[in-house]
């Protein structure tokens, strides 16, 4: 029965997630010059779904819901909507859930195709560093999420004035200082945790299998991923690559992200489960 | 009532003859109250900007109501009548109510969308308010039309976008830099239109001023007007250093700024964006420059260009707002009937009360002594006979009936009732 009702839970914020993606899209071409807020309270209800979902697996599995590729899955999209949510109230940005939507949908979607039962947490994963571990990676891989798709809307506003086109898209989105200081805020937010989590990936692997660093493909990748925001703090501090650079590079390190996440595990495998 | 506008505007008047029939200040206060006393016109507001002058007034008879307000119009500012005939225009009834919606929605402007008039309106209505020259009728049209500019400014795009170059580089800066305090700005040379752009992103609030020229006396004069630092001309791309946002217009036959220049300081700045505006021509500013990443430059066209295009949107975004106007004169046209209907209502409740406390008290009294509860009962039975008798009729008359008209003539001759309004249509 508890089975039935997170699932039932999962797919209602799965739908209304698809609804925001829709109603932010549709935001983006209509042609008002203030954007509406369908999407957001969408995103809302969807979360409080969302939200459900993650406390009954919870409950059911006694430990935090991050041991199978559909919970992990399910749980970065959450992460990503927290920032969201945290940024949408703060700084009110114009069309930030159009931009943003989509990648929660799209994560939250792929988390639907992967096994849904519970699963009892192995031996290894039986130690307080999983739970330190894993949030400071999601929430790291988070903002990351958010850099990039304030990235894309960056490159979009710059093309409007650039190219003296000045729809009501331009009219609508944010400018772009503010669109290069939330992506630069986000990644100086986004790496301290992606080291975090390497850190204490690190100290974990020691304690469980007596070693620091195995090269397994997750620890590789997570590495090219860690180089690939280093750079894009420590060029943008010495010779001001910011702006259009900053975001094609945000972009660029979330495709990685994306590629540890899902494709390592996949393709490659090793001994993280996600 | 009936309601009326008499007055004239940039369409039908030029400034000659604007300027003689305009009321400032204290001359408005004097006007309205004036207006107030005579016999004809009920209710007035008058509304005085540099583009127009407008009388809103109720009164009883259109034709009475038109020839005071004209005749004081041309005592008060001692102008011929004939003058004021050519130039006056007039709107009674339904086009009285559409035109003020316009004009409080900016339709009517020289430049439709622009946002002072609401306020030019309002302070017009406060002076009136202040001296107590208004009534229900007036009242009610004026907040009508405020809502409905307010209606207009959300649900059409009519007053949304930049008209003037001026505003569409300070609209533009924004979008770049958000915070313009924040942003360094300087001048380069000083042309007419540069000076005006100039002018409106100071307004805005950038935080330095720097003027460059190359005659140094005309720097020192625009610095002071400015409030900010000349610069001297041959050092004014090294000063790029700390520039955000650049207007240049030097009247210069080529480019006084070059791309490596740019290029140079850009990397010495650290790439902290830059905006240029070279409302020159020819232009100083080599357009390549535009390639350059955080740099955006526009030039007289391109910024023509956005006020074309917004121009456009305005024109085609005021037919929806004239759909808006068409619907919300029916909404007062409604209240206007309903107000119609209320001294008839009240005509026909008091007469009815009035019967039946006649009658009732004649009966107590034939009855002689009687208890306190009989009486009460007694009381109770003719009150509620009253009030079923004439709810149907009340209702009816407060219904949207289009035979309402009928229905209230009806009444006030069945019942024979005296009410203002019976009184004011027979005059």
């Amino acid at each position: 029965m508890q089975i039935e009702t997170n699932i039932l839970l999962f797919e209602l914020a799965l739908t209304f997630y698809l609804l925001a993606t829709i109603s932010g899209v549709i935001e983006i071409f209509r042609g008002k010059k203030s954007a509406s807020k369908v999407s957001l309270y969408l995103s809302i209800i969807g979360f409080i779904f969302h939200t459900a979902n993650i406390v009954v697996r919870y409950i059911e599995g006694g430990h935090i819901p991050v041991t199978s590729m559909h919970e992990a899955t399910s749980f970065f999209s959450w992460s990503v909507l927290i920032l969201f949510f945290i940024h949408e109230f703060k700084y009110k940005l114009g069309l930030l859930s159009s931009f943003i939507m989509p990648i929660v949908f799209l994560l939250m979607f792929s988390s639907s195709v992967f096994p849904r039962e519970i699963k009892a947490l192995s031996p290894v994963l039986q130690s307080y560093w999983f739970g330190i571990h894993t949030i400071l990676a999601f929430l790291g891989d988070a903002a990351f999420a958010m850099a990039c798709g304030i990235g894309i809307m960056y490159l979009i506003q710059e093309r409007n004035v650039k190219s003296r086109r000045l729809s009501t898209l331009f009219q609508k989105l944010p400018s772009l200082q503010t669109l290069d200081e939330i992506n630069y805020h986000l990644i100086t937010l986004g790496f301290p945790l992606l080291t975090l989590a390497m850190i204490t990936g690190v100290i974990w692997a020691n304690s469980a299998w007596g070693t620091y660093w195995r090269w397994d493909p997750k620890e590789v990748w997570s590495l090219i991923t860690w180089i690939i925001y280093a750079l894009v703090l420590h060029l943008r501090l010495t010779v001001g690559w910011r702006g259009k650079k900053a975001a094609i590079l945000s972009i660029i390190g979330f495709i990685i992200v994306i590629f540890t996440f899902f494709g390592v595990t996949l393709i490659l495998k090793g001994q993280h489960v996600f | 009532m009936n309601i009326l506008v008499i007055g004239l505007n940039h369409k039908t008047a030029p400034i000659e003859v604007r300027e003689k029939v305009a009321f400032d200040g204290t001359k408005l206060e004097e006007a309205i109250s004036i207006l107030k006393k005579s016999d004809v016109v009920k209710e007035n507001i008058i509304l005085s900007t540099c583009n127009r002058v407008e009388i809103y007034a109720g009164v009883n008879n259109v034709d009475s109501g038109i020839e005071g307000i004209k005749n004081f119009l041309s005592d008060f500012h001692k102008v011929s009548r004939d003058l004021l005939d050519k130039s006056l225009y007039l709107h009674t009834g339904t086009d009285a109510i559409r035109h003020m919606y316009r004009v409080a929605s900016s339709l009517d402007s020289m430049v439709v969308g622009e946002p002072q008039i609401l306020g030019q309106l309002k302070d017009a209505y406060d002076a009136a308010l202040k001296n107590k020259t208004t009534g229900v009728v007036l009242n009610k049209l004026m907040r009508k039309s405020v809502s409905v500019a307010k209606r207009i400014r959300t649900e059409t795009k009519i007053a949304e976008s930049a008209v003037s170059i001026s505003f569409a580089a300070v609209e533009l800066a924004r979008k770049i830099f958000e915070d313009l305090s924040t942003k360094s700005f300087m001048l380069i040379g000083a042309g007419e239109m540069a000076e005006l752009a100039a002018r409106h992103l100071i307004n805005s609030g950038v935080k330095d001023v720097f003027i460059t020229n190359r005659t140094k006396a005309r720097a020192e004069e625009l610095a002071l007007e400015f409030h900010g630092k000349v610069v001297i001309f041959d050092n004014f791309v090294q000063e790029l250093l700390h520039t955000d946002i650049v207007i240049c217009s030097t009247g210069a036959a080529h480019y006084v700024l070059l791309k490596e220049q740019v290029h140079r300081m850009m990397k010495e700045r650290k790439q902290k964006p830059m905006f240029i505006i070279d409302i020159s021509v020819p232009r100083n500013v080599d357009p390549q420059i535009n390639d350059l990443d955080n740099v955006y430059l526009y030039d007289v066209d391109s910024l023509q260009g956005i006020v074309d295009t917004n121009i456009q949107e305005r024109a085609r975004e005021a037919e929806k707002a004239e759909q808006i106007v068409d619907e919300e004169i029916g909404s007062f046209l409604k209240w206007q009937a309903s107000l119609a209907a209320t001294p008839t209502i009240v005509a026909l409740r008091n007469k009815a009360e009035e019967i039946r406390k006649t009658e009732f008290e004649k009966t107590i009294k034939k009855l002689g002594p009687l208890e306190e509860e009989k009486i009460k009962a007694i009381e109770y039975l003719t009150t509620s006979i009253v009030n079923k008798l004439i709810h149907t009729p009340t209702a009816a008359l407060k219904s949207e009936d289009s035979d309402k008209e009928v229905m209230l003539d009806v009444i006030q001759k069945l019942f024979q009732l005296e009410t203002e309004k019976g009184k004011n249509e027979e005059t």
